[in-house]
């Protein structure tokens, strides 16, 4: 039985809150942008065909435009070079916004520990997932991906997330 | 290389230290002799190397054997032709001096040039524009360099203009100032990439366009440089095998098997007959995986995607394959020097002939929808095309030489694991545009499986490794139960497989084209050095060429008919 307002309006009004379901929008609907640059970006193109699917998770409306997504994932060794691409790309999509580092280099930059790999994204923007492996199998994506979902679900639409963080190249 | 061959080289240079070595020929020139002897190299009609294949840099600094001077430049040519092979190495006495530029002889030398100065410091007397292309322009130092301490990163804080590049290469096409002022010519700069759908992976091309076509196109590289050759050196041999799983990563294993054929060539080991048909078997295998993820890429930038379905999903199939052989499925680390991994599972006959059976009916599909369409004619024939001489110029290898009508494959010209006794064809184009190069790519699909299937019926029993305490692991019943064993296990899994000490490069028809290693070996565990010849590395140093005066959306198909892989790219 319903209470307070609920039970005021009737069936036709359901009452929650803002977070809940601005959350549940979200979550539902994220739109990947996919910043490939090596092996992992061919197993994304696993996770988005047919076989793994990963629209079954309202995300396969892969944009690779950043002003248009909210998903970041990053497939792939960042290089010295690639960073500062990498921090502008990130910078130009609008909040809310989430990263998921896919596989061992961008992670903590793998088997290339040497004079030109990042050594993890972290310390160029701010991670919210990692997906381990070199590369990840597809499931792992999906993995992540619901993951994010989870963590979509606690957060609170008022709060900016990243305000404290600087990375080496801020 | 026949010993005819080898004679005809040496007799054309008197006082040249020539010698031989693994069938082709070293010689060794001081600076000054440089010059003579490239331009006789490419332009004497009887020696005709006109296939400029890679150009690197030595520095012995930490070498055990002393030499006159700490660095040289090693060149690699190729008379395709006859298949002749040459290797042209000049001590370098001052590094700031240099050695004189052959870029008037092949354009290829452009791109490879600035590769030794970016990463060895030396410099190239006339070079047009030596500048470095790996590391990125704010970086100090030269990263291969002995020197140079493999794990001082440096930052880059911004990316570079490329302003003057792109005028300059304007200018060279005939657009100058008062042009690109004129009130009709508005010219427009456009950037597509590092980060941009179309450049499958990240790769720079710059452009100046009139309207929608192409004025002057340069490009940069280098965003996905991981220091592959700075941290093989570091590396026991076998420990760089899973590096070169990520080098073409759409075709793993080919790299596999091509770095431990190019070791095993100069141990002088003759890897046991049911190895070679094995290799056959699986570089034919990802040869089709990479040639239909290179045409689903494609057919998708053109607007095709249901071919990416028909295509990507055998190649998502036959990763059920792979992964129950080797346990991976995209980086195998299949080989081992000496054999493979480990031999086929039962049953894996009938896996294949399923998987082939799948391949050629996906791709019969694609093809249907996409050989009579006139949109696909319309828009890929006599679109960015290049001459076989421009392409043999820039280095070109493999499908994208065939498509320009230059019939040379590893396989067929030098061929190696009994290719020669495969009945199977070279497909090559008439006009070399985009087209052809799609089409070669299907056609060699066609041609591989034709590989697979032979070698399936005459692959023989018996062991995959070679009886070689030296190079192979011993049994694991060994090693538990016999002190011998133990101590064989030990030295190769800690000191790593002792190659004697020595220069040697070997090459192999991956699927982009000739994959080459250049070895310098100092007798211990470890590669002195070691240099990938990348196919993609010198296709992309051509690019400019075929998209100048098109439109700018078939320079987004041509570079996905290109089949750029960053991995092999940027190394």
């Amino acid at each position: 039985m319903a209470l307070g307002l609920e039970a005021a309006l009737g069936d036709s009004v359901i009452t929650t809150k803002l977070d809940e379901v601005v959350n549940w929008g979200r979550q539902y609907s994220l739109w990947p942008m996919v910043f490939g640059t090596a092996c992992c970006a061919i197993e994304f193109m696993s996770a988005a065909a047919s076989q793994h699917d990963i629209s079954r998770f309202g995300a396969e409306v892969v944009r690779f435009s950043p002003r248009q997504a909210d998903l970041m994932l990053v497939c792939g060794t960042i290089s010295y070079k690639q960073a500062p691409i990498l921090k502008r790309i990130y910078e130009q999509m609008p909040e809310p916004k989430w990263v998921v580092a896919m596989g061992a280099c961008a992670s903590s930059g793998g088997i290339y520990d040497n004079y030109c790999t990042v050594q993890g994204i972290h310390t160029i923007i701010p991670v919210d997932v990692y997906i381990s492996g070199c590369p990840p199998r597809p499931e792992a994506v999906l993995d992540a991906l619901i993951k994010i979902q989870e963590k979509i679900q606690t957060e609170s639409v008022l709060v900016d997330r990243h305000k404290e963080y600087r990375g080496i190249l801020d | 290389m026949k010993a005819t061959a080898i004679e005809k080289i040496c007799s054309k240079f008197p006082g040249i230290a020539c010698r031989e070595v693994l069938n082709y020929v070293e010689m060794t020139v001081q600076p000054e002799q440089l010059e003579e002897t490239l331009s006789r190299l490419k332009l004497y009609p009887e020696l005709n190397f006109g296939l400029l294949l890679d150009i690197t840099g030595i520095d012995y600094l930490e070498y055990p054997v002393a030499q006159d001077c700490r660095f040289a430049v090693v060149y690699t040519i190729r008379n395709w032709r006859d298949n002749m092979l040459v290797q042209v190495k000049v001590p370098v006495p001052d590094p700031d001096k240099g050695v004189p530029t052959c870029t008037h002889l092949w354009s290829s030398a452009n791109w490879a040039e600035r590769e030794v100065y970016d990463q060895y410091g030396i410099n190239f007397i006339g070079h047009p524009d030596l500048r470095r292309i790996l590391n990125h322009w704010q970086f100090k130092g030269h990263p291969l360099r002995k020197d140079y301490d493999i794990f001082k990163g440096q930052v880059c804080y911004d990316s570079y203009s490329m302003e003057n590049e792109i005028k300059n290469r304007l200018l060279a096409n005939g657009v100058d100032e008062t042009t690109m002022k004129d009130i009709n010519t508005e010219i427009m700069f456009l950037n597509l990439g590092p980060s941009h759908p179309a450049t499958h992976g990240a790769i720079r091309i710059f452009t100046a366009l009139d309207g929608e076509s192409i004025l002057a196109n340069v490009n940069e590289i280098g965003y996905l440089h991981r220091g592959f050759e700075k941290t093989a050196e570091n590396r026991t041999y076998n420990q760089v095998i899973p590096l070169t799983d990520r080098l073409n990563y759409c075709s793993a294993m080919m790299n596999n098997i091509a770095y431990v054929k190019a070791v095993e060539s100069w141990l002088g080991i003759e890897i046991t007959e049911r190895c070679k048909f094995m290799r056959v078997v699986m570089s034919e295998f990802f040869r089709v995986q990479d040639h239909l993820v290179c045409i689903a890429a494609n057919l998708v930038d053109m607007g095709g995607l249901t071919n990416y379905w028909y295509l990507y999903n055998e190649k998502e199939a036959s990763y059920d394959l792979i992964s129950r052989l080797t346990g991976a499925r995209l980086t195998s680390s299949f080989t081992r020097i000496g054999g493979m991994y480990r031999d086929f599972y039962d049953g894996w006959e009938h896996d294949m002939e399923v998987q082939l059976k799948a391949i050629e009916k996906g791709v019969s599909d694609s093809l249907a929808l996409v050989l009579k369409n006139r949109i696909v004619h319309d828009r890929t024939q006599g679109t960015c095309k290049l001459s076989a001489e421009t392409a043999l110029s820039y280095g070109f290898t493999g499908p994208c030489l065939r498509a320009s009508g230059v019939p040379f494959d590893l396989r067929k010209d030098n061929p190696y694991y009994n290719y020669e006794s495969f009945d199977f064809n070279v497909p090559v184009g008439s006009t070399g545009d985009i087209y052809d190069r799609i089409m070669v790519r299907f056609e060699e699909i066609f041609e591989s499986i034709k590989i697979i299937r032979q070698a399936m019926k005459h692959i023989p029993d018996g062991p995959i490794f070679v009886k070689d305490h030296n190079a192979v692991l011993p049994p694991k019943s060994e090693v538990y139960n016999n002190i011998e064993g133990l101590a064989n296990h030990f030295k190769l899994i800690f000191e790593g497989v002792k190659v004697p000490s020595g220069e040697w490069y070997d090459s192999f028809e991956a699927a982009n084209g000739e994959l080459g290693f250049h070895f310098v070996a100092d007798g211990s565990g470890k590669p002195y050095k070691l240099k990938v010849r990348p196919p993609c590395f010198y296709i992309m140093g051509g690019f400019h060429e075929m998209v100048e005066g098109e439109m700018i959306a078939d320079a987004v198909i041509n570079l996905g008919s290109i089949n750029i892989i960053g991995g092999e790219l940027d190394r």
